[in-house]
């Protein structure tokens, strides 16, 4: 029963979903808003659980003085969102968005730009045109790169075409072919997982 | 000058300083970060999520159809307990399926049927002239295709053509990676401008 109550649901509902498309008719796109928005809802209640799991395993190292001081902020600072939107709202001007503005966005872009330096680095290790395909990704790299900085349009604009030429063309019929794979790939899983072949989700329980 | 500005500048030379080595304050930064990302994200799904889709309508308008998602939800709190782990699986279960139904059309229309029709271009123009782009573009995605057709030995004309694939395949890495640098680079510039001019007042 604890099996295949789950795959009955996941039968019904896939199937439901999938016929939908095929139909115009107004009860079956109430049933189509109808889930989407139960899917939501879950989801929302998904993360309550991530959440409570997170506060769990941060108590669990303070309480064995592993990390405290990290611990604490994290956890300090989880607590602080939500005390802030209660007592002042979530509007703009807000002390809950003030926080957001001006500590977690900058630090958000900082970690985002911090890649930048790794990326670099990596590159400069690892780009060595040994074979063929090496030396293609090298120069198709440093095209776009140098194509893409503004001030090597003020020099010449050929080197900014070949750049666009190289992203909409060569690159974008592999990108497709890759994307075509995905596709193919994602409706035969889903394919799978509606027939309950493809079971991973009940942890692999037959 | 601005506290959220001094606050902001602090905390982007604490990320920074991961530059030079791990450190606690990066440690601590970055457990900041963690925490208010979490807590931002759990305000913003109570308020968009669950207050204006489930509690709202089921309590004020009354719409009771809502108690079902309600009871799917509060099932995935079974899995703090091992003997009612398995409720947790009836709406994961929903999801999942509701989720592969939708994805069958989506995926069959944009990810496959939408990428042929957008690769399958004339090869000359309305003027008669050829179109060397075009030829790329077919040339490429056929080749490519070839690379990940393995239920066929790659030798002969369709060694041939995976092994073109390879090519367009490094084409398609390589200008990814000098994009991404870009977008990166130009973050970090954002990041620099903002230490330079409004934090510490060197450039105006």
């Amino acid at each position: 029963m604890h099996t295949r109550i789950p795959l009955l649901i996941c039968l019904i509902a896939g199937v439901l979903m999938f016929l939908q498309y095929f139909s115009g008719h107004p009860a079956a796109k109430a049933i189509y808003n109808n889930i989407l928005d139960w899917w939501q809802i879950i989801f929302a209640f998904t993360l309550l659980v991530g959440v409570l799991g997170f506060i769990r395993n941060n108590l669990r190292s303070i309480s064995r003085k592993k990390e405290t001081p990290f611990k604490t902020i994290a956890l300090m600072a989880l607590v602080s969102m939500p005390f802030l939107a209660l007592v002042g709202g979530t509007k703009i001007g807000s002390p809950f968005m003030w926080v957001f503005e001006y500590m977690q966005a900058p630090m958000q872009a900082t970690v985002f730009s911090l890649l930048a330096f790794f990326v670099a680095s990596a590159s400069f290790r690892g780009f060595r045109a040994r074979s063929v395909p090496a030396a293609i990704l090298l120069v198709s790299a440093v095209i776009v790169l140098v194509g893409r900085v503004p001030l090597t349009e003020h020099f010449s604009t050929s080197l900014s075409k070949i750049t666009f030429w190289i992203q909409d063309y060569p690159s974008m019929a592999a990108r497709r072919a890759i994307l075509i794979g995905i596709g193919l790939g994602s409706m035969t899983t889903a394919l799978r997982v509606i027939l309950g072949i493809e079971r991973t989700y009940l942890r692999g329980e037959r | 000058m601005d506290i959220g500005i001094i606050i902001a500048g602090l905390l982007t030379l604490a990320i920074y300083s991961f530059l030079y080595r791990d450190n606690p304050v990066y440690k601590a930064a970055e457990s900041l970060l963690i925490g208010l990302s979490i807590g931002y994200a759990l305000v913003i799904f109570w308020q968009t999520t669950l207050v204006d889709r489930l509690f709202r309508p089921l309590f004020n308008e009354g719409d009771l159809i809502l108690i079902i998602p309600l009871l799917l939800g509060l099932m995935m709190f079974s899995r703090f307990s091992q003997k009612l782990t398995w409720l947790s699986r009836l709406p994961i279960a929903l999801m999942i399926g509701a989720g592969a139904g939708v994805s069958i059309p989506a995926m069959l229309y944009a990810r496959t049927l939408k990428q042929i029709s957008a690769s399958v271009a004339p090869l000359y123009t309305a003027s008669g002239g050829f179109d060397f782009s075009a030829l790329v573009i077919i040339l490429g995605l056929l080749s490519t295709l070839a690379y990940f057709y393995f239920s066929r030995r790659h030798e002969g004309a369709m060694g041939k053509m995976a092994k073109a694939g390879t090519y367009f395949l490094m084409i398609f890495f390589g200008a990814t990676f000098g994009y991404t640098v870009m977008s990166r680079l130009s973050t970090l510039i954002g990041r620099i401008d903002f230490l330079l001019t409004d934090f510490l007042h060197v450039l105006r």
